[in-house]
């Protein structure tokens, strides 16, 4: 997304120097992230370098030690996860957070059900009919090929499955959203639909944070790629002008990158 | 990509066919018209009258309101084993308020001794419910050692209220109306009493938010939590229910037998258990039906009662049902791993 290349927009969610110690080991070392709005950015790094803890921070599920977190340009202290889903930013774990016995069009509002209007939605009654319209709408959307949103997610692909988590960020997402490895346990056409689902999702307008070890996936669908190496942002590349063998140098510290290339 | 397959309105019933086949209490429930039929082949004078339907519906209505109960928690891949000895609290405490409150009005016929022992009773279930919620969602201990030390505390405790013997003298404006009295003196009271705890709660189970979030705890605790799903209070209200219904069981036993019946409820929880689990509830959670509890529920009281009809040895109901309970969690097994590996 050109018009929003660094430099030329206000970033969406910046993290500036931020730390995170775990008794004597410090994870974090003042590291610094920027998102800017619509564009898909992935953050990699090698084992160790900090990819996991910045996430769990940036979701709410950690909090940091120093440094600041901007969203929108204001600083921002979130407790919980819940805090920052609040704000508009869904993240997507690796262990995906489904319910599986529960259908795909269920999980999608999971703790977020749409309750029948006045007298039967005071006993608690869900409006079934209505959430099941609104996933087709938004699966269709999106992409999600599914036979049925009533089936059990546990009878889905994995490849759907991560589908329906993807899908299920985007609907509750009106900023962005964050995937922590998606692919990683996919084979090449899941990856490819996944893939076409983050992109899908970047031109509605959400921006998305793609966490990935897989170097081909992070070139295919990423705008900016940013790198940490042991705990500190260490390179920022605008895709389109780097290799794989780029990166590969960046997140093992065999080539030393000043700022953006 | 393509756009989603649009559910045909013609598919629709062979659609619920095929889900029904899928369904385990489905094939519970023929199995249980097959024992039906054949006791009724074999002595339809004796097995297949109104009278004898009614006798096993009695025999069945307090075991269900038990059941639904540990359907609920067997949904959040629980287990509650107080169901008996809550049910035997709850009917002491029951009595012993009704009678307190009948010396205290001086007229032992009071309604309202009735309902207040009524009213003491549900408390007393609920709060040993909430006493196993807490304890297996906050305090973290596992609902199995959670529930046999509350078993044992709580049959303890009626005991000790006691010494031992049961309480008598309940009046007969509860035996001779919810005990044994019947709609237009066809329809027992008590049998009406657990259908409509049936149907409510098969309408929480499928159609509310609570029945939702059982099955979502039930089917993943951790997803359910990071989706902002209240997990503990959850928890402590199904044990709560639990707790409740087993309360009302117990006030509807008292009612049944004019007295309590502290050594009459030692197998209730395994009984439950093996219903609920003949029906078609996961004990792993996530998937249950208060429907096949219902057949489940009827299944070994329809065994006992024909066995003793056609004049086998009723033992042998215990020995059916073990049987039928071992194969229906290997199927439930079976099938978890078949899905598991895709």
């Amino acid at each position: 997304m050109a018009e929003t290349a660094p430099g030329t927009a206000k970033p969406l969610l910046e993290a500036r120097g931020v730390v995170k110690r775990y008794g004597h080991v410090e994870a974090l070392g003042g590291a610094d992230f920027t998102v800017y709005p619509g564009e898909v950015v992935s953050l990699i790094g090698d084992n160790g370098a900090g990819k996991s803890t910045l996430v769990k921070i940036l979701s709410g599920a950690v909090q940091r030690d120093g440094g600041e977190l901007l969203l929108d340009g204001e600083e921002i202290h979130p407790k919980s996860p819940v805090d920052v889903q609040n704000l508009g930013i869904e993240t997507v774990y690796q262990d995906l957070a489904l319910a599986p016995e529960l259908s795909a069009s269920a999980n999608l509002y999971l703790g977020r059900e749409l309750m029948k209007p006045a007298p039967l939605g005071w006993f608690g009654a869900l409006d079934n009919k209505r959430m099941l319209a609104e996933a087709m709408q938004n699966f269709t959307r999106l992409g999600v090929n599914l036979r049925d949103p009533r089936t059990a997610v546990a009878n889905l692909s994995g490849g759907q499955r991560q589908s329906v988590a993807v899908a299920r960020a985007a609907v509750w997402a009106t900023k962005l959203i964050m995937l922590d490895e998606p692919t990683a346990a996919l084979g090449v056409e899941q990856t490819r639909r996944v893939l076409d689902l983050i992109r899908r999702v970047s031109e509605s307008g959400i921006a998305v944070v793609l966490i990935s070890h897989n170097m081909p996936d992070v070139l295919a669908v990423s705008d900016r790629i940013e790198v940490l190496r042991l705990g500190k942002r260490v390179a920022q590349f605008t895709a389109g002008h780097v290799k794989s063998d780029d990166l590969i140098s960046a997140m093992t510290g065999a080539a030393t990158f000043e700022g953006t290339k | 990509m393509t756009t989603l397959d649009t559910p045909q309105d013609g598919n629709r019933l062979i659609r619920l066919l095929k889900l029904a086949g899928k369904q385990s209490s489905i094939w519970i429930l023929l199995a249980f018209i097959l024992i039906a039929l054949i006791f009724t082949v074999m002595r339809p004078e004796a097995f297949a009258t109104q009278f004898n339907w009614t006798n096993i519906a009695i025999n069945a209505s307090i075991l269900l309101i038990l059941a639904v109960g540990q359907t609920f928690v067997i949904a959040t891949s629980g287990i509650d084993l107080s169901v008996g000895s809550v049910l035997v609290f709850a009917s002491v405490i029951a009595t012993q308020s009704t009678l307190t409150l009948g010396e205290l009005l001086g007229d032992p016929e009071s309604v309202v001794a009735v309902v207040g022992g009524l009213i003491a009773g549900l408390i007393a279930g609920a709060l040993w419910g909430v006493f196993n919620g807490v304890l297996i969602a906050v305090a973290k201990v596992p609902p199995l050692i959670v529930t046999l030390g509350s078993m044992g505390m709580a049959m303890g405790f009626a005991q000790i209220i006691t010494g031992g013997n049961d309480l008598r003298g309940l009046p007969t404006s509860l035996t001779q109306t919810v005990g044994s009295g019947r709609l237009f003196g066809v329809i027992p009271y008590l049998v009406i009493i657990a259908a409509l705890i049936a149907v409510l709660s098969a309408l929480v189970l499928n159609t509310t938010r609570f029945g939702r979030y059982t099955l979502a705890i039930g089917s993943d605790e951790e997803a359910s939590r990071r989706n902002g799903l209240p997990v503990r209070l959850h928890l402590i209200k199904v044990y709560a229910l639990s707790g409740l219904l087993a309360g009302l069981a117990g006030w509807l036993s008292v009612a049944r037998f004019g007295a309590t019946t502290i050594n009459g409820h030692s197998a209730e929880n395994l009984d439950t258990i093996a219903a609920v689990v003949l029906g078609g509830t996961s004990l792993f959670g996530g998937v249950a039906s208060i429907f096949g509890t219902v057949v489940g529920v009827f299944i070994p009281t329809v065994l006992k009662n024909g066995f003793t009809i056609i004049g086998i040895e009723p033992f042998w109901q215990n020995v059916a049902v073990g049987a039928v309970l071992i194969a229906a969690v290997y199927y439930d097994q079976r099938r978890r791993k078949a899905r598991s590996r895709r």
